[in-house]
């Protein structure tokens, strides 16, 4: 099998370190490498989009998952799809639209594995309907050290619900069966819509956002006094077939996205500080009417950054953190706090997104919580940020919420059970499934996960 | 694990005993630091230290020997540390002799003997430090080095020398680390106000233990591979550095 080391980062390019990066062609490769782990154990790597350190093993070996794409079965039937766990939403969405489906749910970058979206159990604008991806998989086929199990939701399941947001930590997923979502249109029909304060646009999501499969909100993280929180909100869902003007109702299931740009190989540091971010931002409120509708494709309503390749070198070469945060309902305070934490500490947030969350699922691990998620993203750069996200995290902690750990890369250990209160239910299911620490991560080294 | 940030974990500090040496890990524990080596030639000078960063929310606290001339035990030493706690984010090496100039001009063991705690000792614990680390496939090691090293003076040369062996190694080093995930970053203070340099005069631009320490957390911030204390130096130091020897050896400094 291929092998090479390499310095790995997440997506947020921040602490590099080293590993024996392995790529199996084949479930039986994927045996061998967990037959023979190294004393540092492995952990798998999709393409790479989680920000913090959840796909790295400093000294050990990382099981490169991308050739894992030799299965792509859809029973048109069942509305079902079996999928190598290599296999990238990507490629899944250009499979499975001209046969009238799309995914299940999409976060947003369409550059990220099945494997890896299971492993973080992503979310997508739809949570407050449809929940995050492990709520649509039926199936799943889990290499663990103690051996190969097919996992369903009824046949074990502490496993299958103990796999949703572990990053990994369960074993290593080869193929996945998954609901997929019917669709008529490759198109959506969706209206933006803009809010002068966090109050009104916080409002408008509670008054009836269940009425759109898909909601979230851009929100200007520089705004301050009575603009606090300015927002605009987006908001749609699949277009059918009659609602399109007759002119495009010949290629209705047309997909067929290209990057069309790359970022440049090497930017400053401080390409992006609040200067330039505040003139971005006060752009996308001005040209933002106070009521649009219109159709959009799907990489421009849920992928608008995947069209600029390798974008995450716009932070210079200490990159970025990301930062996402879930509080319950009723912490509407707590919300609030944050973003005037956020103006004043004038850290600009190129990308700040307010979503509200629907129920969650059993996973002990998963992310989603009924309430408020907020998610940003911050140069490494900024002054004081680890202060400042340390005091964010404390009024995380205090309304009852929890950060994500797909996009964690500094949090602090001790706060970890009071955001997962099970995480004793997944340090019993790691004895079961993996005695002897094989599976190893850094995220797991600097967290100290069970 | 160094976070995104460049907060640390885990410490090994070689020379604990050193004023530097303490501020930094009073700065490294205020933030992640929660497990620490202390190691000097005399580990039970270092209980009122260890108590303190207990004190100050480190969790593991050890201290150990360590005798920077006795080189042959080093590989050995590196080893245990390593058995013992685990991963070892940063090493820091706060070692090292001013020695007697006057002296080591007239008697070769009192010259050797610097270059022998300076040089030899930091070369012989720093290539199996580097070896753990390249196996954990992470890790800095922070080297203090110093300003005396860029350029020999005719008031302390010995010292100078060892301490530019020091850094010409570690900087090489530093180079042959690349891409294994482990760094070094090589500190040059100035004159430190500390308990080496007591009674000394100061030099130009003297400088502080904790503005030391705060230089090196904000060089593991940065993942610094050079940093100069103060930060000025670095210019003065390069201009020095070009002044015609004849001249040279008549300043003042």
């Amino acid at each position: 099998m291929e092998s090479h080391t390499e310095l790995l980062t997440g997506w947020g390019a921040t602490a590099p370190t080293a590993a024996t990066v392995v790529v199996p062609r084949s479930a039986a490769d994927v045996d061998d490498v967990m037959a023979h782990p190294g004393a540092r154990g492995l952990i798998a790597r999709g393409l790479g989009r989680s920000y913090g350190d959840a796909a790295q093993n400093a000294g050990g070996t990382v099981l490169d998952s991308r050739a894992l794409t030799d299965v792509i079965d859809v029973d048109v039937e069942r509305s079902t799809a079996r999928v190598g766990a290599g296999v990238s939403l990507d490629a899944l969405m250009r499979f499975v639209l001209p046969l009238g489906f799309f995914v299940p749910v999409t976060p947003g970058t369409r550059l990220v594995t099945v494997g890896g979206a299971l492993a973080a159990d992503v979310h997508g604008k739809s949570h407050h309907v449809d929940g995050s991806f492990a709520n649509h998989v039926e199936q799943f086929t889990l290499h663990t050290p103690k051996g190969i199990v097919s996992v369903t939701p009824t046949s074990d399941a502490d496993l299958f619900w103990g796999t949703a947001g572990a990053m990994g930590l369960t074993g290593v997923v080869t193929d996945m069966v998954l609901r997929l979502l019917p669709v008529e249109t490759s198109l959506l029909r969706t209206e933006n819509v803009r809010f002068p304060d966090l109050d009104s646009v916080m409002a408008q999501m509670v008054a009836d956002d269940e009425h759109f499969r898909y909601s979230a909100a851009w929100l200007d993280c520089l705004a301050r006094g009575a603009s606090l929180g300015r927002a605009v909100l987006s908001r749609g869902d699949h277009a059918r077939l009659d609602d399109l003007p007759v002119k495009v109702r010949a290629d209705p299931l047309r997909f067929d996205p290209k990057a069309r740009l790359a970022a440049p190989p090497w930017a400053p540091n401080g390409l992006l500080n609040h200067v330039t971010v505040w003139a971005f931002n006060e752009f996308w409120y001005r040209v933002t009417p106070s009521l649009h509708r219109e159709f959009e494709s799907i990489s421009s309503f849920f992928h608008p950054l995947d069209g600029v390749r390798g974008w995450n070198r716009l932070y210079g070469n200490r990159g970025f953190l990301q930062y996402q945060y879930v509080v319950p309902d009723d912490a509407h305070a707590a919300v609030r706090r944050s973003i005037e934490m956020l103006s004043d500490a004038r850290a600009a947030s190129f990308l700040a997104v307010l979503k509200r969350f629907g129920p969650g699922n059993p996973g002990p691990l998963s992310f989603p919580a009924p309430g408020w998620t907020l998610a940003l993203d911050i140069p490494a750069t900024v002054p004081g940020l680890a202060q400042l996200l340390d005091d964010l995290d404390e009024l995380v902690v205090d309304a009852g919420g929890r950060v994500y750990l797909a996009k964690d890369s500094r949090l602090r250990p001790e706060l970890l059970p009071a955001m997962y209160p099970e995480l004793a239910r997944f340090a019993e299911l790691r004895a079961r499934v993996d005695p002897a620490g094989v599976l190893q991560s850094d995220l797991r080294r600097r967290l100290g996960l069970p | 694990m160094q976070d995104s940030l460049g907060a640390v974990q885990s410490v090994l500090v070689l020379g604990a005993a050193s004023d530097i040496a303490h501020a930094t890990l009073r700065a490294l524990v205020a933030r992640r630091t929660r497990t620490i080596v202390l190691a000097a030639r005399d580990p039970e000078s270092l209980a009122p230290l260890a108590d303190e960063l207990r004190a100050r929310g480190a969790e593991t606290v050890e201290t150990v020997a360590f005798d920077a001339l006795d080189v042959e035990s080093h590989a050995a030493f590196v080893d245990e540390v390593f058995e013992r706690v685990g991963d070892i984010d940063v090493a820091l090496f706060a070692f090292g002799v001013l020695g007697d100039q006057q002296q080591a001009e007239r008697e070769s063991d009192a010259a050797v003997d610097i270059a022998r705690v300076n040089y030899l000792g930091p070369l012989s614990v720093g290539v199996p430090v580097a070896q753990r680390m390249r196996a954990q496939g992470h890790g800095t090691i922070v080297v203090l080095s110093s300003v005396a090293g860029e350029r020999a003076r005719r008031s302390n040369f010995v010292y100078g020398s060892s301490k530019a062996g020091l850094d010409a190694f570690f900087q090489g080093l530093g180079d042959s680390l690349v891409g294994s995930g482990v760094k070094v970053m090589i500190v040059r203070p100035g004159f430190v106000h500390t308990k080496m340099t007591d009674g000394m005069e100061a030099a130009l631009f003297p400088t502080t233990a904790v503005a030391v320490a705060q230089a090196i957390v904000r060089g593991l911030e940065r993942g610094s591979e050079t940093v100069w204390v103060p930060s000025t130096l670095r210019y003065v130091m390069s201009a020095l550095r070009h002044v015609p020897r004849p001249v040279f050896r008549k300043l003042p400094i």
